[in-house]
């Protein structure tokens, strides 16, 4: 089964390809077309009244179909581009084999050539540059705020010192390596540079040095490198960003004037601090205006995706106000606001934030690249080989050397050392990219401005195409260790708290202030004073530990529901035995034990009984409330609970019984409305919070309450015996209560 | 710390000490300061209470826990060979294993990830039965957790956990069921404190 399908696949995905390619082609051809047919088009309308006024002529007929393209210009051009991005996204997953060879970014920077090659043989059509208002405007943000807002922190504040090295030292190292170098390079008789002089070579080398997160994540993402290396290179990628507008600015300026003065560069040292701290000051400030709000939003769940977005937007565009980082501003928001903004919002706003970040990041990715492709063919070239040639080259060279140079004193005061390989894979690591382009396009226009473009665009090119293609081989052939795909384990969070706690108490003894006792000094603050300001109600207090069973258990009661309840399901599922529960196993074999017609009877009853309420609510749908319920408040509570009870206890016994499939739907369907009404139920029962890592389980918790079928969670229940029973239940309920399927890995 | 030959004739078997643990002269110089500024009596040993006057610990949740480990089982006072014996599970690893390999008569050093994992289980394993029953589990919980949590929620957890980590079925977690456990934490990143090196 499994070997026929990619056969057929592969034709079908090529006929498939093709008839994308003859697609957007033609899509093409109708928008360049369509602008030509402006003026026509857009007079039709005054046609008409002219002609109308001109009532002794014939009169014209109605017009029942008119073309007004002019219209909707923009935005249908946008649309079709964002439409031809993701389509050709589309597309490169569908072949398999390419897209295991050459990393996206690449595809889609040569899908961008072919573009920008079809609309420059197409007279009379413009092709769209990657302005920079653009690119800083609205395609960065979503990248660099999906990057910070999931960026493990555990990993990262562990490895800032050696990040914060590289990041700053390594760049510096790179500009003035690169401007020098450069400079020499165009002393040299014969390649007509001879009018570069000193500055502009170091604005050159500030705009080319910078290692691109944009780049860094399009091809990481993709090979699955091991923790530590991806977070070095990636924080390299995001902190740098400090000392390159620093440096961009600073060089800018002074390349006018044509030298740069000792007070001028200790301004310059000044305003890195300035940038850096300002720009995370400000996104903190942001952040915490984000956790504040989302402890109020309790009634109106449907806008909190929003404010997380926003607030960060506008971190973004405040820092940018200012000159200040705002990459890191951004970064700085997300980081903050995390913890608090998931304690708070509901499970669905959660899912919400992650899929649109993603979404929008992907969007932005796939539109850059294209885009840098189309700028490419556009663009004013000045192709200078000496130039050129040694650009990459010294590029390659400074990378290394810095990488090299600065991990023999990094070394010294790490605990756990970068060996060779890391060393080699964190230099070769250093891909540059949009960003590079868009800085070197806004600088003012001269011939150099055209020559350090091509240099850049070829840069760009030579890093995402070579380096980009032959990273996956290299760590393959290094066998450089991979990401761990680790399930959480519950023992694994027990032991690491449990060695916080005891390398604190070890450091306290020996009198030793170090990281661990900053850090739990730092939690303990957080926790009593920090939490009970932005986080609502009784979850203030919930804690680590609570909060990441419970995700754990949502996680299990989703994949169970999703696996659709065929396989035989153990007394506590451990994460060992949920490994068996795989989706792809045949639905059919039911290795439960029969249960008898009555038993089966009295569920389906159940059931359906609950179900028809189900009905009703659904009706009652409010654009503003995801769901009104007017069932809960009324007299049948007591009806309601019994039916739970006996329920819960049936079920907990019989779990797999309902095999029927039209019973598992429904019965998801009902946790959609229980979503914003937070009964009050048990604080026992559900943890309270303090939630350093993701929430989404208590507000499952939460969920369950509300749909009278769900066993019922409150205490004023005679609790159940068995330990196991309470596990069963609080696993099925949570499992029934959950609506959408989320195959979320655990980001941490 | 000048590693003058004067502080460490103050110190009883001092390159004895050093040869065991892996500890160059000036961080012994530095324990042995810091074990004589917890000797608050001067009797050459630490009590129990010289302990309790370090003041982060009494907001330790496991810091009785700790501060037990130090003793062995019956006695009331740890001298400074054994205080530092303790400590040298914490030394960072060495990045040349040399030692290892050539004295091979020689014990593992107390830093290896073995003896640090041994380390940890004795102070989960508080009857030193060689297992992580589940009550034992259930205390740590119930210190971790200071009280905020019911007691049922706390059986689940501990269910769970000795579900994930019992491979042999017998209710309790063995030292080679918790070793397997942590196979994926970095313990000799987790377990090193930087002052030690």
């Amino acid at each position: 089964m499994a070997e026929l399908r990619p056969a057929r696949c592969g034709s079908s995905a090529r006929l498939t390809a093709a008839f994308l390619c003859v697609f957007l082609l033609v899509f093409l051809r109708c928008a360049s077309a369509s602008r030509d047919v402006v003026h026509p088009g857009g007079s039709t309308q005054e046609d008409f009244l002219q002609q109308h006024s001109n009532s002794t002529e014939h009169r014209k007929a109605f017009p029942v179909l008119a073309f007004n393209y002019e219209h909707v210009r923009k935005p249908f051009e946008i649309s079709l581009w964002i439409l031809l991005a993701l389509l050709m996204k589309l597309g490169f997953h569908i072949i398999p084999r390419v897209s295991h060879v050459v990393p996206e970014s690449c595809l889609l920077i040569v899908v961008g050539l072919l573009v920008g090659g079809t609309i420059k043989a197409m007279e009379g059509a413009e092709a769209p540059v990657l302005d920079s208002k653009l690119f800083f405007l609205y395609l960065l943000p979503p990248i660099i705020l999906d990057a910070g807002y999931f960026l493990p922190i555990r990993p990262f504040t562990e490895n800032m010192g050696t990040i914060l090295v590289f990041a700053v030292l390594g760049t510096l190292w790179n500009v003035f390596f690169m401007g020098g170098t450069m400079f020499a390079v165009c002393q040299i008789e014969g390649a007509g540079l001879g009018d570069v002089d000193l500055l502009s070579c170091l604005l050159f080398g500030s705009i080319i040095s910078a290692v691109d997160p944009v780049a860094v994540l399009a091809v990481f993402e993709e090979i699955h490198i091991n923790e530590l290396l991806h977070i070095l290179v990636f924080g390299e990628s995001l902190l740098n960003d400090a000392v390159t507008v620093v440096l961009y600015h600073l060089f800018e300026e002074f390349s006018h004037e044509g030298s740069v003065s000792i007070g001028d560069a200790l301004l310059g040292v000044v305003c890195f601090f300035v940038v850096s701290l300002g720009g995370i000051m400000v996104g903190f400030i942001y952040g915490i205006l984000g956790a504040f709000t989302s402890r109020f939003t309790s009634h109106t769940r449907v806008i909190e995706p929003l404010f997380v977005f926003l607030y960060s937007y506008m971190a973004y565009l405040s820092a940018e106000v200012f000159h200040l980082s705002g990459i890191m501003s951004l970064i700085a928001c997300g980081v903050i606001m995390r913890p608090y903004v998931e304690a708070n919002i509901s499970h669905k706003s959660y899912t919400t934030v992650k899929y649109f970040l993603k979404m929008w990041s992907s969007v932005s990715e796939t539109l850059i690249f294209i885009f840098l492709g189309v700028s490419t063919v556009a663009g004013p070239h000045d192709w200078n080989w000496t130039f050129v040639i040694f650009t990459v080259f010294l590029c390659l060279v400074s990378r290394v050397l810095g990488v090299i140079g600065l991990t023999s004193i990094i070394n010294k005061f790490r605990i756990v050392k970068l060996t060779k390989k890391d060393q080699f894979i964190v230099a070769y690591g250093g891909l540059r990219g949009a960003i590079a382009f868009s800085l070197g396009f806004v600088l003012t226009d001269s011939k150099m401005k055209h020559m350090f473009l091509t240099a850049i665009i070829t840069v760009i090119f030579f890093t995402v195409f070579v380096q980009g293609m032959t990273i996956r081989p290299l760590v393959e052939l290094l066998a450089v260790k991979k990401k761990k795909e680790s399930k959480g384990s519950i023992n694994e969070e027990i032991h690491t708290q449990f060695l916080d706690h005891l390398l604190t108490g070890i450091e306290d003894i020996c009198g030793h202030y170090g990281h661990h006792h900053w850090k739990d000094k730092l939690n303990r603050f957080n926790k009593k004073y920090v939490k009970k300001c932005l986080i609502a109600g009784e979850r203030s207090t919930e804690p680590q530990l609570i909060s990441f069973y419970n995700k754990m258990e949502l996680k299990q009661a989703m994949m169970l529901v999703e696996s659709g309840n065929a396989a035989k399901l153990p007394t506590v599922a451990s994460s060992v035995s949920m490994q068996n529960i795989q989706p792809r196993e045949p639905p059919r074999r039911r290795v439960i034990p029969s249960v008898s017609k009555s038993r089966e009877e009295e569920i389906r009853k159940i059931l359906k009984a609950n179900l028809q309420n189900t009905r009703q609510r659904l009706r009652s749908y409010s654009r503003h409330d995801l769901m009104i319920d007017p069932f809960e408040d009324n007299v049948s509570e007591v009806r309601l609970r019994k039916q739970r009870v006996a329920m819960e206890r049936r079920m907990s016994h019989y779990l797999t019984v309902p095999a029927n499939r039209q019973e598992a739907p429904p019965v998801r369907k009902v946790g959609f409305e229980s979503e914003h009404q937070v009964f009050t139920y048990d604080d026992s029962e559900s943890p309270g919070d303090r939630s350093v890592q993701t929430k989404p389980s208590s507000a499952a918790v939460r969920l369950l309450n509300e749909s009278p079928q769900r066993p019922d969670q409150s205490d004023a229940e005679p609790k159940p015996k068995a330990q196991d029973d309470q596990e069963e239940q609080l696993k099925l309920s949570r499992c029934l209560s959950d609506p959408g399927p989320n195959q979320e890995e655990k980001e941490s | 710390m000048g590693s003058s030959s004067s502080d460490m004739s103050h110190i009883p078997d001092a390159q004895e000490l050093m040869q065991e643990t892996g500890f160059s002269a000036a961080h012994l110089a530095r324990l042995h300061e810091r074990f004589e500024f917890l000797d608050k009596d001067d009797r050459g040993e630490l009590s129990p209470e010289d302990f309790s006057t370090v003041s982060e610990l009494a907001m330790n949740p496991i810091g009785d826990r700790i501060i037990a480990a130090f003793f062995s089982p019956g006695q009331q006072a740890v001298d400074f060979p054994s205080f530092v014996r303790i400590l040298a599970h914490f030394r960072p690893t060495d990045a040349n294993r040399s030692r290892n390999g050539r004295n091979g008569a020689q014990q593992e050093p107390a830093n290896s990830r073995t003896n640090r994992l041994k380390f940890v289980f004795q102070l989960y394993d508080q009857d030193r039965d060689g297992k992580i029953s589940r009550e034992d589990l259930l205390e740590v919980l119930r210190a971790m957790l200071e009280m905020q949590v019911e007691e049922e929620q706390l059986q689940s957890i501990a269910e769970r956990a000795i579900q994930e980590a019992d491979l042999d079925q017998d209710d309790a977690i063995s030292f080679d069921e918790f070793r397997k456990s942590l196979e994926k934490v970095n313990i000799e990143h987790k377990m090193s404190i930087r002052f030690l090196e």
